[in-house]
C-alpha cells in the first residue's frame, strides 16, 4: 500500500512540475523577450505584470474548434501531439533534482539511454503531424525536422555518450555521483554541443527551420487548432525544461554547487536549469533563424567534429588519470 | 586585425541584454495618457465667438469637410441717428472628421483666429456618421487647447507687442517732455499685458486691425 501511495506521489509531483514549469518558462519568455526588444510584454491579464497571459491563452485555445482537414489522415493527425508532448514527461520522471533516493521520479539503471531515446520519440510527433496534414507546408515542415533531426541528434548522443564515459556509467544519479568541479572545464564543449544540438532539436529560434511561420507558415502545425496546437507549443515549452535540466545534470553536475550541499541540492538544480532557460530564451531574441543549408553545414562541419573531439578528449585524460 | 570570430555573435547577446536592463519604451496608453507635443494634431476646435461666418476656412478647405450654415440679423443703430448694421449669425458649424486630413488649411487660413488645433485624439466613433462634429462639440474641444508653446530665448517680440509698444513709444514721445520717459516704458508694459495670448482671452484678438493685415489675408492677395 505504501509502495502504491509513493508511486502515485511522484508520479503526481512529476505531472504537476511537467504542467507548470512549462508555463513558468512561457511566462518567462513573454516577459524577457519584451524587455530585450524594449518592450513590456504581458501586462493584462491576471492583474499584476500580465502572469496568468498563458492561463488566458489556454483558456482561449481550449474554445477553438478543433479542425481535422479533409484530405488528413485523421488518426495519425489526431494522435501526432500526443505524441510530441508524451515523450517529455517520461524524460521527466528519469531527470533528479537532488541527491537523495526522493528526488527523483524513478531511478533508471540506464538513464542517459532512456532520456535521450525517448526524447528522440517527440520529434516524430512532428514528422507525423507533417506528414499526416495532407498539406504542401506542413510536408516541408515535416521534412525539414526529420532532416534537423537526423543531423542533430548525432552530436547529441556523442557528448552525452563522452559524459558517460568520463562518469563510467549510463545512469544519470551515477554521472552526478561522480562528478567533480573539474569536469566542467573537461567537458565544456560538449555541453556547448550538447546544448545547440538540444535546441536545434526542440526547433528553437534561432534552428526554428522548420516551423519557420514568416516561410512554411509554422511548417507541421499549420493545420492544427486549438488544443492540439496548444500541445504542440505546450511540447515546445516540456522540452525547454528537459533540455535545460538534462544539460544541467549531465555536464554542470546538477546538484553539486560551490556551498550549500547538505538538503540544498536540489535548488542548485533548479537554479542552473532556470539560468539555461533564460539562455535559451536570449538565444531565440538575440538570433535570425539560420537557413536549410546553414543549419546542416553547422551540425556536420561543426558540432560533430567538435563532439568526437571531446570523445577522443574525454577518453585520453580518462586513460591518464587512472 | 581581424575580428575574433564569434565575436559578433557575443555583441548581438550583449546588445539584448543590455536592452533588457534598460527601461523599456511602451507607452501604456489608456492607463497613462500620452504627453502630447504642443501644437499636436489632434482634432479641431471651434472658438465660436470669434466667428464671422466669413466662409473662408470652408472654401480653402481641400475636401470641403466643414459646413457653415448662417442667416443676417440687423443690429438697431448703436446711437440715434446712426445706421443700423447686420450682422452674421452663426447657425451651423460643422467639421466631418472622417474627411478631414488635418491639414489645416482652415486654421492657418481663418483670419479671426475662430479655429485651433487641440491635442485632443479620443473621438473614435463607431459609426462614420458621427464622426461629423457639430458646433457644441467643437466648442467644447476649445477647453483642451494648450497654451501656444513660449517663445524661444532671444526671438523677436510677436507683432501684436512690437505695434503695441510702437504706438505707446510714440504716444509718449509726442505728449511728454524727455522727464516722463519711464511713463512710457510702463505703458508699453501695460499694452502688452493684455495681448499677451493665452487660454480663452482670445477676444481681443477679434477686432482685426486694418493696418496689419493677418497671415491669411495676405496669402490670397
Amino acid at each position: 500500500m505504501n509502495d502504491v501511495l509513493d508511486v502515485i506521489l511522484r508520479l503526481l509531483i512529476v505531472f504537476v512540475v511537467f504542467l507548470t514549469f512549462p508555463l513558468i518558462i512561457g511566462q518567462t519568455e513573454h516577459k524577457v523577450m519584451a524587455h530585450m526588444q524594449g518592450r513590456l510584454g504581458p501586462m493584462y491579464a491576471g492583474g499584476f505584470h500580465g502572469w496568468a497571459q498563458l492561463i488566458a491563452d489556454g483558456v482561449k485555445f481550449a474554445q477553438k474548434e478543433d479542425v481535422v482537414p479533409a484530405g488528413a489522415d485523421r488518426r495519425i493527425f489526431q494522435l501526432a501531439p500526443a505524441v510530441a508532448l508524451l515523450p517529455y514527461l517520461l524524460v521527466l520522471l528519469a531527470i533528479p533534482i537532488g541527491p537523495d533516493e526522493g528526488a527523483v521520479g524513478q531511478v533508471i539503471d540506464a538513464g542517459v539511454f532512456f532520456v535521450l531515446a525517448v526524447m528522440g520519440v517527440g520529434v516524430l510527433g512532428s514528422l507525423m503531424a507533417g506528414w499526416a496534414s495532407a498539406n504542401k507546408f506542413s510536408l516541408l515542415g515535416g521534412l525539414r525536422t526529420a532532416a534537423q533531426l537526423l543531423a542533430y541528434e548525432l552530436p547529441m548522443l556523442l557528448t552525452a555518450a563522452s559524459v558517460a564515459m568520463a562518469a563510467g556509467t549510463v545512469s544519470i544519479p551515477g554521472i552526478l555521483d561522480a562528478f567533480e568541479w573539474w569536469w566542467l572545464p573537461w567537458q565544456i564543449v560538449g555541453a556547448i554541443v550538447f546544448f545547440v544540438a538540444g535546441l536545434a532539436e526542440l526547433q528553437r529560434p534561432p534552428f526554428d527551420m522548420p516551423v519557420a511561420d514568416s516561410e512554411i507558415i509554422f511548417g507541421a502545425y499549420t493545420e492544427y487548432t486549438g488544443l492540439r496546437f496548444a500541445l504542440f507549443l505546450l511540447a515546445e515549452y516540456a522540452g525547454i525544461v528537459v533540455l535545460c535540466g538534462l544539460t544541467t545534470v549531465l555536464f554542470l553536475g546538477g546538484w553539486h554547487g560551490p556551498w550549500g550541499a547538505d538538503g540544498l541540492g536540489w535548488v542548485w538544480t533548479l537554479l542552473k536549469t532556470a539560468v539555461l532557460a533564460f539562455v535559451v530564451i536570449w538565444l531565440r531574441v538575440t538570433y535570425p533563424r539560420l537557413r536549410e543549408d546553414q543549419l546542416q553545414k553547422l551540425a556536420w562541419t561543426l558540432l560533430v567534429p567538435l563532439s568526437l573531439a571531446q570523445i577522443a578528449l574525454t577518453g585520453v585524460v580518462k586513460v591518464v588519470i587512472q | 586585425m581581424a575580428p575574433i570570430p564569434g565575436s559578433g555573435l557575443a555583441k548581438g547577446l550583449a546588445v539584448t541584454l543590455r536592452t533588457m536592463t534598460k527601461k523599456s519604451v511602451t507607452a501604456q496608453y489608456p492607463d497613462a495618457q500620452p504627453d502630447l507635443p504642443p501644437r499636436t494634431r489632434g482634432v479641431i476646435g471651434l472658438f465660436e465667438e470669434n466667428c464671422t461666418v466669413c466662409m473662408l476656412c470652408a472654401r480653402e478647405c481641400p475636401d470641403w469637410c466643414i459646413y457653415i450654415d448662417s442667416h443676417k440679423e440687423t443690429v438697431p443703430a448703436a446711437a440715434p441717428g446712426g445706421r443700423e448694421r447686420s450682422r452674421n449669425v452663426l447657425d451651423r458649424f460643422a467639421i466631418d472628421f472622417s474627411l478631414c486630413m488635418y491639414c489645416g488649411i482652415c486654421i492657418e487660413v481663418c483670419p479671426f483666429d475662430a479655429l485651433f488645433w487641440s491635442p485632443e485624439f479620443e473621438y473614435a466613433e463607431t459609426d462614420i456618421r458621427d464622426l461629423t462634429h457639430e458646433r457644441d462639440k467643437l466648442r467644447e474641444w476649445m477647453w483642451t487647447v494648450p497654451a501656444p508653446p513660449a517663445l524661444d530665448p532671444g526671438a523677436e517680440d510677436p507683432k501684436e507687442l512690437a505695434t503695441a509698444r510702437k504706438t505707446a513709444d510714440k504716444l509718449a514721445a509726442q505728449q511728454a517732455p524727455p522727464a516722463t520717459e519711464p511713463h512710457a516704458d510702463e505703458q508699453a508694459r501695460a499694452a502688452e499685458r493684455p495681448t499677451r495670448p493665452q487660454g480663452d482671452s482670445k477676444q481681443q484678438t477679434d477686432q482685426p486691425k486694418p493696418d496689419q493685415p493677418t497671415p491669411g489675408q495676405e496669402g490670397r492677395e
